[in-house]
């Protein structure tokens, strides 16, 4: 497999090339058109290279592949190592494919547009540094970086309240990553490398690590060990988020512009979970099924809290997204309830992983565990799909309409009939229907998880109910009942003329509101 | 070998599904194409739009309707072929259990160790489904054709029953229990949107969201019976587990998972039966099915007859082998599934049809009849009489979707003698409301200035009191009005109630009561029950059958819409599409019970079974032999219950209201004699509103506590205090900073140029000032000289 790019490893392009373009942006004229065409022509080709790793990626082959490692750090020994497996593999497409819908999107941008364009492409690259590197700094640092950009697009552009929300964001995510820099540093200093592949090896990696006496820094080992654990565990449960981490979530993703929530929901949540499947499960086996006693009285294993809390994600995610009035809010909490899944899935194959390291055998659930691992990973890609569909309809809908308010919608499909039909297809995704993407990753969760987390398992269903209960209100409220007659003069529909006369776009909307008679694509 | 290929009934099953599905994608995507008219309440927009003050609104163009329409019917008709060519096919066949299923698959996903396979399968069941689905389904799209031909909407409308029919053709050929689900839950889709087509009505809406609802709950359940199955056999396919009496026994001898006492069968198949209870609207899932009669009437004999309910009952004729393990119901041992079966299905077919007697829209009677007739099913294969279950399910559908289709018939009739009457009344006749293009006649009426005509005939429809055109008590006499529709009506409503000897439902239902008696006079006990209910539920049906047809054809008319009801004619199209598709079910409503006559029944016996029960003989081999019905020997008891609850029922009824039909006006007979009950009844036992207050309003206020009080409050009331807290230490730090250390820190400058201020001022610039200054100086370090050492000298 050679892609390299000019000699240089096709990861390394994928991490630099976005950063590179958003500079090329910032250095462009000031001139929207300009402007916007060259970071699609960028973010374009990086999906293009994106594409083509995922497609040359070799299935059979088991390890990374693409890798490259060379000095980065010498003092601490942190290196430039790079790799792609299967799980990452998917989420770089998955990153690849969204920045150019995104950059798409944000053709509705008029203040700053250079800016905005050029933090979108600033993010990809934190993005796909997290997703490619295989060495523990080199991930902590994308981890962080990545923070950044989304943190001003929410600031600078987002809602009325894009404050409190950006701020609550940062920090609440800054602060969950404290105990993580830590822990990587913990990591980092007793086995001597931060290589992600040689400390996750169960028998001589971190796992394994095993001082004299089992006494480390004057602490019992597996206290330490434990300390470390809870501190990814803190940051990445932010992330996904896993309840009851989760409610930056909502004012983030809607406060943010609609190209911000689609990187937030489709990309940036999955980090977690990806942190958990590259990290926390290989790194700490032994800890997911470690016993602790919760409120003194309930001894349960961390594996199965961490299954408790992703059941209990689904369901109080599914009926807070059915108690919102706020479209953009209620997709962002249809996140907590279909990640609540993928922690599902990650939770199972903690705990027969962990399993099989402590004890030397599966119990027999091995191919629970794959298909619960598989699930989650697929769940992961589709659901970045679909919560970022539905971020772009509601997005544009926003833009027609300048509310969110589910009230002041009502019949819109009489208006929008192809934008309608868009949205309950997108629906659909989202709810899990079967024929649909979200149904092959939820029906594998729910069949590994069924056999070691029953009760858990069938207690979820009514997560699943009320996802079914969210996503019909969303439909009834914006395109059922009779036609609100304020926006009789608005244009609702998706229109193709609007994308290419972009440039008379705002005057064209002023226009044919007050005169529809006037619009020349005939839609009125 | 391309030809062999071509019918090939390995491979041709995989091509069933392709042609509506592929219909469906091309009117979505290339034909359905709207023109903007300004929005009337005209009839030619089924009177749904409201007004919209002139506003325009998308009205499918001419040319994309027709196109829609033939793509719809294409495709239908393309599946009706091919599954007419495998039915051919394998009708040649004489099945034995476990040879000769026919199939393919290809591999779908691999989950690590193992890969899932997705594919296709053909047994007797499969077979019979295939002779019953495709030809309902085509009678139901030339039925739309006519019926929505003035909707604004018919492209769209064509397009999702295109989706529908794909989806149960995926079901009935599936040969796993994931794709028989996926099948499943896209009609469920399908009915959410077809139920809410006329989305601007409430009463619409909100049907479509409880249907979808209601269901959803039986579906989350029936996926962990799958994802269970799926755990303990490593498959999913039927052929493996159904046809593997190894896997069956295991399956039945596996002690359940969390639940004491109950074999893995048992729970997977308690699992699978709820989400047949929830598709086939059985109690307590049923409430949902009422309300989907507000879609078009098509969708009603769809979801009703054709399609989803049947889909129910077939998901557990599929696995009944799985459902039945470990139990003999023919020799008197029930397992739970078993039993959960016979209840909820006697009982159900009792219930409802209590409610339908009390019902006077005509399409609720039919409704409730069919969660009733469903409960028949039900019940039956509870007893295990899964021969007579798969029969009335047939026989079921061809009557059901007559009597369905032609309620909608009636209805249109009604529309249009209200629309008639409504017209007459302005002195103004117009015939074109008939016309396939009456909404060009509308946007040019638009243009051409008679536009302040048509804003005065809204006013005129909104403030004319509302006229309920599906009403029984707003008919009578409509037999003369639409004649072909009130003959194949009455063919459908004796089928229904078993009018004995020659209507299909009698031989069904009467075989389902002589299975019931065969077990009671063993002296089991479900089978008494069954009997039981199953026995006074058909004499319900046969009169509230006779009721509706006593109140929809005969008297007088009891409205003026009646008294001009009609279809436009017989030569018009809408008459035509409409009417045509209810003679060709007429027929099978009919012949289709002669496949299944017992051999040894006097005199038909010998004409139609002389060798065997040919429906019994090739269904049964889609069973393990150990379960396979066997022979019982003919018996009169339960012929003379069939005979006299059917025609004791359908003589009372006639008694009641057709003797002396109805006047306008009058009220029901059965209001008087029931009394209060009747209120309950009507009100359908009040279930809705028991649910509304016991599940939709908590889970309501559930949502609002979540996103209110827990997040906003709790989790974020936390993270907010310990922003305030950090914050505080924060401000308070400063303070300390403002006041001490800025205090220390700041006063030591601040006293340096005080001083340095207060020095300044001598620095003047002038020589003197200093010289002066020096010399002061001089004169007082030299005093402290002489002072000091003088004092040292001392």
């Amino acid at each position: 497999m050679q892609l390299d790019i000019f000699g240089i490893n096709p990861l390394t392009v994928l991490i630099f090339a976005p950063a590179l373009g958003g500079l090329l942006v910032l250095g462009l004229p000031n001139n929207k058109t300009i402007v916007r065409w060259a970071s699609l022509i960028v973010s374009v080709g990086i999906a293009v290279l994106a594409a083509l790793v995922f497609f040359t990626y070799d299935r059979d082959l088991a390890g990374y592949q693409f890798v490259t490692d060379s000095q980065w750090f010498p003092p601490i020994n942190a290196r430039w190592t790079l790799g792609v497996d299967g799980i990452s593999i998917a989420m770089v497409l998955l990153t690849g494919i969204l920045v150019p819908l995104s950059v798409l999107i944000s053709w509705e941008i008029e203040d700053r547009a250079k800016g905005h364009l050029a933090l979108i492409l600033f993010f990809e690259t934190g993005l796909m540094g997290v997703f490619v590197a295989q060495d523990l700094m080199i991930f902590f640092l994308f981890y962080e970086i990545s923070l950044v950009p989304i943190y001003f697009l929410i600031k600078e552009w987002g809602g009325a309240n894009r404050q409190y929300a950006s701020t609550k964001f940062f920090i609440y995510s800054i602060g969950g990553t404290l105990g993580m820099l830590l822990a990587t540093q913990l990591i980092g200093l007793t086995a001597g490398t931060f290589n992600i592949e040689t400390l996750t090896n169960p028998a001589t990696g971190w796992p394994g690590f095993n001082p004299e006496g089992g006494v480390f820094l004057g602490a019992d080992i597996h206290t330490v060990k434990t300390l470390a654990f809870i501190g990814f565990f803190v940051a990445f449960c932010i992330k996904v988020p896993v309840w009851p981490f989760h409610t930056w979530l909502p004012d983030a993703h809607s406060e943010a512009p609609t190209a911000g929530s689609m990187l937030l929901a489709g990309v940036m949540l999955k980090l977690g979970a990806y942190g958990f499947i590259r990290l926390v499960i290989p790194l700490f086996p032994d800890v997911w099924v470690s016993e602790v006693t919760v409120l003194g009285a309930f001894t349960v294993d961390w594996a199965s809290i961490f299954a408790f809390l992703a059941v209990l994600g689904v369901i109080l995610g599914a009926l807070a997204a059915y108690g919102q009035n706020d479209l953009k809010r209620l997709v962002a909490y249809s996140s907590v309830n279909h990640m609540g899944f993928v922690a599902l899935g990650i939770a199972v194959y903690a705990a027969v992983y962990g399993r099989m390291v402590v004890t030397g055998g599966d119990g027999g659930m091995m191919q629970d565990a794959i298909i619960a691992g598989n699930g989650a990973v697929l769940q992961m890609f589709n659901h970045g799909l679909s919560s970022a569909g539905m971020f772009l309809l509601a997005g544009a809908i926003y833009h027609k309409t300048h509310t969110r308010d589910l009230r002041q919608y009502g019949g819109l499909w009489v208006k929008a009939p192809v934008y309608g039909a868009v949205f309950i297809f997108t629906s659909m995704a989202s709810l899990g229907l079967p024929g649909l993407n979200g149904f092959v990753s939820e029906f594998l969760v729910v069949r590994g998880s069924w056999p070691v987390f029953t009760a858990l398992t069938a207690i979820s269903m009514v997560g699943l109910l009320f996802t079914g209960s969210y996503i019909l209100k969303g439909i009834r409220a914006l395109l059922h009942g009779p036609f609100n007659l304020h926006w009789r003069d608005y244009h609702l529909e998706i229109e193709r003329a609007r994308v290419r006369s972009d440039r008379s776009s705002h005057r064209a909307d002023v226009v044919y509101r007050n005169r529809p008679e006037l619009d020349p694509t005939g839609n009125q | 070998m391309s030809a062999d290929f071509l019918y090939d009934p390995n491979f041709l099953p995989w091509l069933i599904p392709v042609g509506p599905l592929l219909g469906f994608l091309i009117i979505v995507l290339a034909t359905n194409r709207s023109r903007w008219v300004p929005a009337t309440n005209r009839h030619e927009y089924g009177g749904h739009h409201p007004a919209y003050d002139g506003m325009s609104v998308p009205v499918v163009a001419p040319a994309s309707r027709v196109l829609s329409v033939i793509v719809g019917l294409g495709g239908v008709t393309f599946a009706f072929v091919i599954s007419l060519l495998v039915v051919l096919r394998v009708s040649q066949v004489d099945f034995v259990f476990g040879e000769h299923v026919f199939g393919s698959t290809a591999e779908w996903m691999s989950t690590g160790i193992t890969n899932f396979n997705m594919g296709v399968m053909v047994d007797p069941l499969t077979t019979i489904m295939l002779i019953m689905v495709p030809l309902a389904v085509v009678c139901i799209f030339i039925y739309s054709i006519g019926y929505m031909a003035h909707d604004p909407r018919q492209a769209r409308f064509f397009a999702m029953i295109s989706l529908f029919a794909g989806a149960m053709l995926t079901l009935v050929v599936a040969n796993n229990l994931l794709l028989l689900f996926i099948g499943w839950e896209i009609m469920g889709l399908c009915s959410y949107l077809l139920i809410g087509f006329w989305f601007e009505k409430e009463v619409a809406y909100k049907a479509a969201v409880k249907a979808f609802m209601t269901t959803r709950v039986a579906d989350v359940i029936m996926l962990l019976g799958i994802a269970y199955l799926y755990s303990i056999t490593g498959t999913l396919n039927f052929r493996d587990i159904l046809y593997n009496t190894e896997v069956l026994e295991t399956l039945a001898n596996t002690p359940a998972i969390l639940i004491g006492g109950m074999s893995a069968s048992g729970l997977i198949g308690i699992f699978l039966i709820t989400g047949t209870i929830g598709k086939s609207a059985q109690f307590p899932l049923h409430v949902w099915l009422p309300d989907a009669m507000e879609g078009p009437t098509p969708v009603s004999a769809m979801i009703h007859a054709a399609a989803m309910v049947s889909a129910g009952v077939y998901a557990i004729l599929r696995m009944y082998p799985l459902l039945e393990a470990g139990s003999h119901p023919h020799a008197g041992e029930f397992n739970s599934p078993l039993l959960l079966m016979a209840i909820v299905g006697g009982f159900t077919a009792l219930f409802s049809a209590t409610i339908a007697v009390a019902q006077n829209d005509v399409k609720k009677v039919l409704a409730f009849s069919t969660i009733s007739q469903l409960g028949f099913m039900m019940a039956a294969l509870g007893i295990g009489a899964y021969i007579a279950a798969a029969f009335h399910l047939i026989t079921h559908a061809f009557f059901k979707a007559l009597l369905f289709m032609a309620s909608g018939s009636v209805i249109h009739a009604m529309e249009h003698g209200e629309h008639h009457t409504h017209e007459h009344a302005h002195g103004e006749h117009d015939d074109e409301d008939e016309d396939d293009h009456a909404h060009d006649h509308a946007a040019e009426a638009h243009h051409d200035g008679h536009a302040e005509h048509h804003e005065e005939h809204h006013d005129e429809a909104h403030s004319a009191p509302h006229f309920d055109p599906q009403d029984m008590l707003n008919m009578g006499g409509l037999n003369k009005r639409i004649p072909v529709t009130f003959y194949t009506f009455v063919i459908g409503g004796l089928s229904l109630a078993g009018f004995p000897l020659l209507t299909a439902g009698f031989w069904s239902k009467d075989e389902i009561l002589a299975d019931a008696w065969l077990g009671t006079t063993e002296g089991f006990g479900p089978h008494a029950f069954v009997f039981l209910m199953l026995a006074i539920a058909a004499f319900l049906t046969a009169f509230y059958t006779a009721r509706q047809l006593c109140l929809t054809f005969l008297g007088e008319p009891r409205s003026e819409a009646a008294k001009h009801a009609g279809l436009g004619g017989p030569t018009n199209i809408v008459s035509i599409t409409m009417q045509l598709p209810l003679i060709i079910l007429a027929v099978f409503a009919i012949v289709a019970g002669f496949v299944g006559v017992p051999p040894d029944f006097p005199i038909f016996g010998a004409i139609f079974s002389p060798e065997h029960n040919n429906f019994k003989h090739f269904v049964n081999e889609a069973l393990p032999p150990a379960i396979q019905a066997g022979a019982p020997a003919f018996n009169w008891f339960p012929v003379g219950i069939s005979f006299l609850v059917a025609l004791g029922g359908l003589g009372l009824g006639y008694l009641m209201y057709g003797r002396k039909p109805l006047k306008a006006g009058e009220a029901d007979p059965l209001v008087k004699m029931l009394g209060p009950m009747h209120n309950v009844l009507k009100n359908r036992y009040y279930f809705d509103e028991l649910y509304e207050i016991i599940f939709v309003k908590p889970a309501q206020a559930t949502a609002r506590v979540v996103s209110e009080f827990v997040d906003r409050g709790i989790i974020d009331g936390t993270l907010h205090t310990i922003a305030f807290v950090f914050r505080w230490t924060g401000d308070l730090l400063k303070m300390l900073n403002l006041w001490l250390i800025d205090g220390f820190g700041d006063g030591v400058p601040r006293l340096i140029g005080w001083t340095g201020l207060q020095i300044r001022r001598i620095q003047t610039g002038r020589v003197q000032q200093y010289l002066l200054l020096v010399a002061a100086a001089a004169v007082i370090i030299g005093l402290a000289f002489v002072v000091s050492a003088g004092a040292a000298a001392n």
